[in-house]
């Protein structure tokens, strides 16, 4: 046994990379309570207070500083530091603290802008450099769509798509820098090297070896980038300290080279809690000096910036960046994977004040130990801060080593990735069926010119029919689309990184997406349980419906609308499955909006559920604001019927109540949040935002802003900073269903 | 008065599917409609008339009470009457707890006691938790804050006492009308006499029922009535637990 590793039980991880042998041979299940846990020692508050007066002065001005030159890489900035004396775990994106890099390999356009929008300007040479010379993943991509695709786009039935802008979604396993060291890593990467050495070098072979090649020279790197900072990662780590520094070195590479739209972090609390436990058994440390680690960690990752356009506000807002770390699940073994740094990594919500990013996601079971159920319900309660998704349901499709990317999508730690498709726009795909594919607001012909309904009233049999069609047009269309962008992104602007903390052969996955999906349930039920009638302008484009009677909604688990709801998901699911995928990915959808919800109900005509023109769809896969009124359980069984075997990329629901109707006492109110969670995931609901927040602090955050820098929020699979959305978003949260009946 | 002829069926007002304030754990919250009280307070006053609502069977409320047995399990939750006045449907609100009860649920019936005895007997075999609402000890203050007379839900709560079923009382605190100390007092030292009280849960006056009274054309005559204040509930809950009751 190597130096670093003495102490740990060795495995079949101790002869070749694999991540989750090691956890599993080595970690100590935690099954008790929080009372363990350590204040903010003085040099953390120290360092916290630099950061937050850091990031008031980023507020002020949109973003602190950037680069305006060098295009960022592992290696393109000097060290920087926050305060080098305070700071236990170091290593920053740029040479300062919150400035921002120039990633122009996603497309140089979108850097320009987003300098100019804030005030600077572009290099010169470096934007001839990416006009001239370098081509980028944005060209590659408009060289190859067709005019259809651009028309979607235009029209906003597709949106959000990562054709300018890194597409994330992937997790490098991070842990393998720590674990192994850097050395060890290449050699790994030099021998799947030679063992694609194979007699027909095609398309498939050529294209690995060069990647793998690509992933050699960033591992070196990284190496180098660490040695900066005075750390040598081409060896394993040998205590907490290093194995906490040698992660977020990893992740840190990750994000000085790709502006991902989420950069995850993976699952790595209760990998670091076999060195803070090795390190505690040895007595090298206190609990305290663990927990200082572990904040000192996590304000890094509450630092990570990229430049966006602000438009890119409209429809992600608060500036995320998705650094989602999931936290807790059951072993296949029956053992808890909850572990001290479980809770240590939720302490830093008290420890540092509550915070969207890190996104702490935490992997709920039912066999969850007692102790850590209360905990994240008290956290909950207190912060907002944590999301909650289904164990017992992804552990069969992912086993006991996955982690959640950006929101909602599950996948094996190292050993899976996804191709991020964004969304469509089902809503308005449903009125394309009703005016034969001609667009509602601008009349202009988007989708082939099928034949519109021109009946007075809608029937359901025929809105059915052709919404089964349109569906069929935009799957293909949709598909089609991404398979141009990731093509083009593998060429241009290939995650070097990232993947070389992955295996030789990963499971790719399509992961499409659906925006507005209980306005199209309600709206079929609308028409199949009341009388739709239609109203047209002069040029006989339905424009406008009149809803004579009263109908199901979803959101009150009325198995009438329910089930048309379940039944789009699979639909729509199934047609997307009929198309062929870019390097054979398997498709997969989410239903989840992110803050998008909005923007796409400001560009979709008034819907046969009642809705008004412009007005926005509810997030994710919740229920309208306001229909849903039978209260929230009724509401979360809604949710939970819709089916994740044709929802495997995730199905999003964001559940906000006033504190005091969780319960009257502290206890009943932890018992009750506990429990209401163990209900929806036992029900096989598959993902939950909480927050526990009363509607006046919010709109007191609204016209108070500086007097609430921490206040956030969770939606639709992430959290933000409440004073950073839009005034449009943040009336959105407002006027949300507030579960508040005492 | 009302339509309880046929016993399997009985009018309510609404369901709420997270209900965490009226007994233990998450429950299934059924509103009944019809109420003899008049409370100056009242947050449901769309449930007094006994002719509105609408008509369900105990079918079809067991059959929806079963989608939710995953919350009400987990949270050691159950089901709970409330409206309303439930007894004011006996057969019915008896029927759904008898119901409730075979299938090994919680049930918690919400009072006011201003009922017959003899009619409310029929139904307590079945139910596990009577939250008891005494509205005033002083029959002056509770007849001007209900509009009827305290004296049967005096005999309600002793009769409960004496066939030892659990209760949890409530007592609702209004500035300037439930407030003065010897009607806090008077309660507190009846429910001493009591040996059946689990707890008292205070709660503090609010207004969120007042744009229903708007809407429905009544007048709102607390209009002006603060909320009770903390120190206000502190004053009553250092009465209460003089008297060795349990304050929530």
């Amino acid at each position: 046994m190597l130096q670093q590793w003495k102490g740990f039980v060795s495995g079949k991880w101790t002869t070749e990379i694999n991540l989750r042998d090691f956890i599993q041979q080595n970690y100590t299940p935690y099954e008790g309570d929080g009372s363990f846990l350590a204040s903010p020692t003085s040099l953390t508050h120290q360092l916290w207070e630099k950061v937050k007066d850091l990031m008031a002065v980023e507020r002020e001005k949109g973003i602190l500083d950037t680069d305006t030159k060098v295009p960022s890489g592992i290696t393109a900035h000097a060290p920087g530091y926050i305060d080098r004396d305070l700071e236990k775990i170091v290593g920053l994106q740029t040479d300062k603290p919150l400035k921002r890099a120039i990633m122009p390999f996603g497309g140089i356009r979108v850097v320009k802008s987003s300098l100019e929008a804030y005030g600077y300007q572009l290099d010169e040479q470096t934007q001839e450099i990416f006009t001239k010379y370098r081509k980028t993943h944005n060209d590659g991509v408009f060289d190859a769509y067709s005019r259809e695709m651009k028309l979607a786009r235009h029209s906003g039935i597709i949106t959000g798509l990562p054709d300018a802008y890194g597409r994330g979604r992937i997790i490098g396993d991070y842990r393998r820098v720590a674990l192994y060291g850097g050395d060890r890593l290449i050699e790994d990467k030099q021998a799947q090297l030679y063992s694609l050495e194979v007699d027909t070098f095609d398309e498939e072979v050529i294209r690995l070896r060069e990647e793998i090649s690509e992933q050699i020279r960033a591992l070196k790197e990284l190496i180098q980038m660490a040695a900066g900072y005075g750390c040598d990662i081409s060896q394993p780590a040998s205590n907490a300290v290093e194995a906490i520094q040698w992660t977020y070195f990893g992740y840190l590479g990750a994000v000085k080279e790709q502006n991902g739209a989420a950069m995850s972090l993976g699952r790595v609390s209760t990998f670091l809690d076999i060195y803070c436990q090795r390190d505690l058994d040895n007595g090298d440390v206190t609990e305290a000096e663990i927990q200082e680690l572990i904040d000192h960690f996590v304000m890094k990752l509450r630092m990570i910036r990229f430049l966006r356009h602000p438009a890119y506000n409209e429809l992600f807002s608060g500036d995320p960046t998705w650094v989602t770390e999931s936290i807790g699940g059951m072993g296949e073994d029956g053992r808890t994977l909850v572990t001290k740094s479980s809770f240590r990594f939720l302490n830093t919500l008290y420890n540092l004040g509550p915070a969207p990013e890190p996104n702490l996601t935490v992997l709920w079971s039912e066999k969850l130990p007692v102790g850590f159920k209360r905990f994240c319900a008290k956290v909950s309660a207190d912060t907002s801060s944590i999301q909650y998704e289904n164990d017992d349901l992804m552990r069969s499709y992912y086993g006991d080593d996955y982690g959640i990317a950006c929101c909602v999508s599950g996948m094996r730690i190292g050993k899976q990735m996804q191709f991020f498709g964004a969304r469509v726009n089902l809503a308005k795909a449903l009125l394309y069926a009703i005016n034969g594919g001609k667009d509602e607001k601008a009349g202009e012909q988007i989708a082939p010119m099928f034949a519109p309904i021109t009946s007075e009233y809608l029937d359901y049999e025929e809105v059915t029919a052709k919404f089964d069609l349109m569906m069929g047009w935009l799957a293909k269309l949709y598909v089609n689309t991404l398979n141009v962008i990731h093509y083009m992104h593998d060429k241009y602007c290939y995650e070097r990184l990232e993947m070389a903390l992955h295996d030789r052969d990963v499971y790719r996955t399509m992961a499409c997406g659906v925006a507005g999906l209980s306005v199209v349930g309600d709206a079929l039920s609308a028409i199949k349980y009341a009388k739709v009638k239609v109203i047209r302008n002069e040029s006989g484009l339905a424009v406008d419906y009149a809803i004579e009677g009263d109908y199901p909604k979803f959101g009150n688990n009325d198995d009438r609308v329910d089930k048309i709801t379940a039944r789009v998901v699979e639909d729509f699911m199934n047609k997307v499955r009929q198309n062929k995928t870019y390097r054979g990915a398997v498709p997969t959808q989410s239903i989840l909006t992110i803050t998008s919800n909005v923007v796409y109900g400001k560009k979709t005509g008034n819907t046969p559920d009642g809705r008004k023109a412009g007005q926005p769809f509810a997030p994710g896969a919740n229920p309208m604001h306001g229909r849903d009124t039978k209260g929230a359980i009724a509401a979360l069984e809604s949710v939970a019927k819709l089916p994740y075997e044709h929802a495997q990329d995730g199905i999003s629901y964001t559940f906000s109540i006033v504190p005091e109707a969780l319960g009257k006492t502290e206890d009943s109110k932890t018992n009750n949040l506990a429990g209401l969670l163990d209900g929806y995931f036992h029900d096989t609901g598959h993902h939950i935002n909480i927050n526990v927040l009363n509607r006046e602090t919010l709109i007191d955050a609204m016209d108070h802003p500086e007097l609430y820098p921490q206040l956030t929020i969770r939606v639709s699979g992430y959290a933000v900073n409440f004073i950073k959305l839009t005034r449009e978003q943040q009336l959105d949260v407002i006027g949300r269903t507030f579960h508040e009946r005492v | 008065m009302t339509n309880n002829i046929i016993t399997k069926s009985g009018r309510i007002h609404s369901i709420e599917t997270c209900g965490t304030v009226d007994g233990p754990g998450i429950r299934y919250v059924i509103f009944t409609q019809g109420c003899p009280l008049r409370c100056l307070y009242c947050h449901n006053p769309d449930c007094r008339h006994p002719e509105d609502g609408k008509v369900v069977t105990v079918n079809e409320l067991i059959v929806d009470i079963q989608k939710y047995k995953s919350y009400i399990k987990f949270s050691g939750g159950g089901v709970t009457v409330t409206g309303g006045e439930p007894l004011m449907q006996p057969e019915f609100v008896g029927e759904i707890f008898r119901r409730c009860q075979e299938l090994g649920i919680h049930t918690a019936l919400d009072t006011s006691g201003y009922v017959k005895l003899a009619t409310a007997k029929t139904i307590l075999d079945c139910v596990d938790l009577v939250l008891l609402d005494i509205k005033s000890f002083d029959p002056t203050i509770y007849r001007k804050v209900t509009n009827v007379s305290l004296e049967p839900t005096l005999n309600f709560a002793r009769y409960l006492s004496e066939i030892n079923q659990p209760v949890w009382i409530r007592f609702v605190l209004v500035p300037h009308l439930t407030d003065p100390l010897h009607n806090i007092r008077g309660l507190a030292k009846f429910i001493s006499s009591l040996s059946n009280v689990e707890r008292l849960e205070i709660l503090p006056f609010h207004k969120m029922g007042e744009y229903k009274w708007e809407r429905l054309g009544y007048e709102y005559q607390l209009k002006d009535a603060p909320p009770a204040s903390p120190e206000l509930v502190a004053t009553a809950k250092n009465i209460f637990q003089e008297y060795g009751i349990k304050v929530y």
